[in-house]
């Protein structure tokens, strides 16, 4: 596919390689984190760690929207489709994230409950028009990539007086958390998180911009770039941090400029801007409660907010013992760490989220990791 | 969950704001209610059924060539 091979070719990748290798000082280390699971894929399924120098490391951040969700949240949806008798809609990744009393939503809907796995939230919006006696809930989950096609559809529902579709608002804010990450005490005081320097995210740029990522270098003095998800683009950013880190620079560059301007998407801006506005705080796994890290549907839209038409009490649950995931979203610890990894955890029957969504750190490494000589992956520590 | 895909557009409905798009080959019907301009042969970023962004092409070259040249400083005396 045109976009996509041009960026995965195996003789630029070794001539990137080289590159990097050559501009890296052999005295000190290269601490990268990847905020997104997108890069972290990417990271394993082309194996690019074994195309960097044994002093560039990749620390792996929160990964993804599905992630990230508190288990509370998934209970939620439980709730409203077991109480309320709704039709439930949501993104695939969601519904095998395990929720408490080892459920999930898979499991919920095999003993019979109607939740429907969509593609897109035009789906969940076709399902209302053709169910009018039946109430149905948009689970919506995302990033900043995914909440403008949330915003268009809340739009359209609002406009079509579609009164028996509403949204159940998860999405949440990429900034935030990376705020989050670098005022943690593991990376501000406990040094037991060594970041120099981050990759960007792609597509969550695509539609804020490059702009946001100015104030984290400046206020933090530590390098961005915004890279896009194919490996050529992980390699290319590589290589601009690192020049960056050697030359004392922390500013935002931008790798993925074919996608990616500094002021994004303003049509897709302003559209979240109408319908959403910022929760005081919200709780993220693994970085607990984050302020103004989420959105809620705004006052205008009420009428179109499950949080307001049903029933849904916060939640306050607790992840499977001994899982790891709440480290490992914060680049603390690494999968291979997790006691659960790979014995009683695995993609067919997820015990944590990072192991659920094919971008989680633990699912890339099980996937593509796993089977890498111990003495190659221990180079990825993050200590 | 942020994985979108570069399509290329065949044709618009300006009415509904929708267009028929191809996936390497796969045709499939996105929105176009977040992105302007768009037009017939552009390549769109799509994701959860709707265009995100338009791509650059000259942008991609830009950075193809960027790669290349990585490469060959690599291949210099240091």
């Amino acid at each position: 596919m045109k976009y996509i091979e041009e960026f995965r070719q195996h003789d630029l990748a070794h001539q990137l390689s080289a590159a990097i290798s050559k501009a890296v000082k052999p005295d000190r280390s290269y601490h990268l984190m990847e905020f997104c699971g997108g890069h972290t894929h990417a990271i394993f399924r082309y194996g690019v760690q074994d195309l960097m120098p044994p002093n560039v490391k990749f620390v792996h951040g929160p990964g993804c929207p599905v992630c990230v969700l508190p288990i509370g949240r998934i209970d939620n949806a439980i709730a409203l489709v077991e109480r309320h008798d709704v039709i439930l809609c949501t993104y695939g990744d969601v519904l095998r994230v395990p929720a408490s009393g080892r459920r999930s939503l898979l499991k919920v809907k095999a003993a019979g409950a109607d939740i429907r796995m969509v593609y897109s939230v035009r789906d969940a919006l076709r399902i209302a028009q053709e169910n009018p006696g039946r109430q149905v809930v948009f689970f919506a989950i995302g990033f900043e990539t995914t909440t403008p096609p949330t915003a268009v559809a809340i739009r359209q529902a609002q406009a079509e007086g579609l009164g028996n579709f509403s949204v159940f608002c998860n999405h949440v804010l990429t900034p935030a958390a990376i705020q989050n990450i670098l005022e943690s005490p593991e990376v501000r005081e406990m040094g037991s998180v060594s970041i120099d320097g981050f990759f960007g995210p792609s597509h969550v740029s695509s539609i804020i911009g490059s702009r946001p990522y100015e104030f984290f270098a400046e206020e933090f003095q530590k390098p961005v770039v915004i890279a896009g998800f194919e490996p050529l683009d992980v390699m290319q950013s590589a290589l601009m941090l690192i020049r960056q880190l050697n030359e004392g620079r922390y500013e935002v560059e931008n790798e993925y400029t074919r996608v990616v301007t500094r002021e994004g998407n303003t049509k897709a801006q302003s559209l979240v801007a109408e319908v959403f506005e910022l929760r005081r705080v919200f709780e993220w796994r693994g970085l607990g409660l984050v302020p103004y890290s989420a959105l809620r549907l705004k006052e205008a839209y009420a009428a179109l907010d499950a949080e307001k038409r049903f029933d849904t009490p916060a939640i306050a649950a607790a992840d499977v013992k001994g899982c790891e995931c709440p480290s490992i979203l914060r680049g603390v610890k690494r999968p291979v760490d997790c006691k659960l990894f790979g014995t009683v955890c695995t993609p067919e029957n997820p015990m944590g989220s990072c192991m659920v969504s094919s971008e989680g750190a633990c699912a890339a490494y099980w996937s593509y990791g796993r089977f890498r000589r111990p003495e190659t992956a221990s180079r990825e520590s993050v200590a | 969950m942020c994985l979108a895909l570069p399509a290329k557009v065949l044709a618009i409905d300006a009415m509904t704001d929708m267009a028929i798009v191809s996936l390497g080959g796969v045709r499939k019907d996105v929105s176009l209610a977040l992105v302007d301009d768009v037009r017939v042969d552009d390549f769109v970023l799509i994701h959860v059924g709707y265009a995100l962004n338009k791509l650059s092409e000259e942008e991609a070259e830009r950075t193809l060539r960027l790669f290349a040249e990585a490469g060959l400083t690599a291949g210099e005396p240091a």
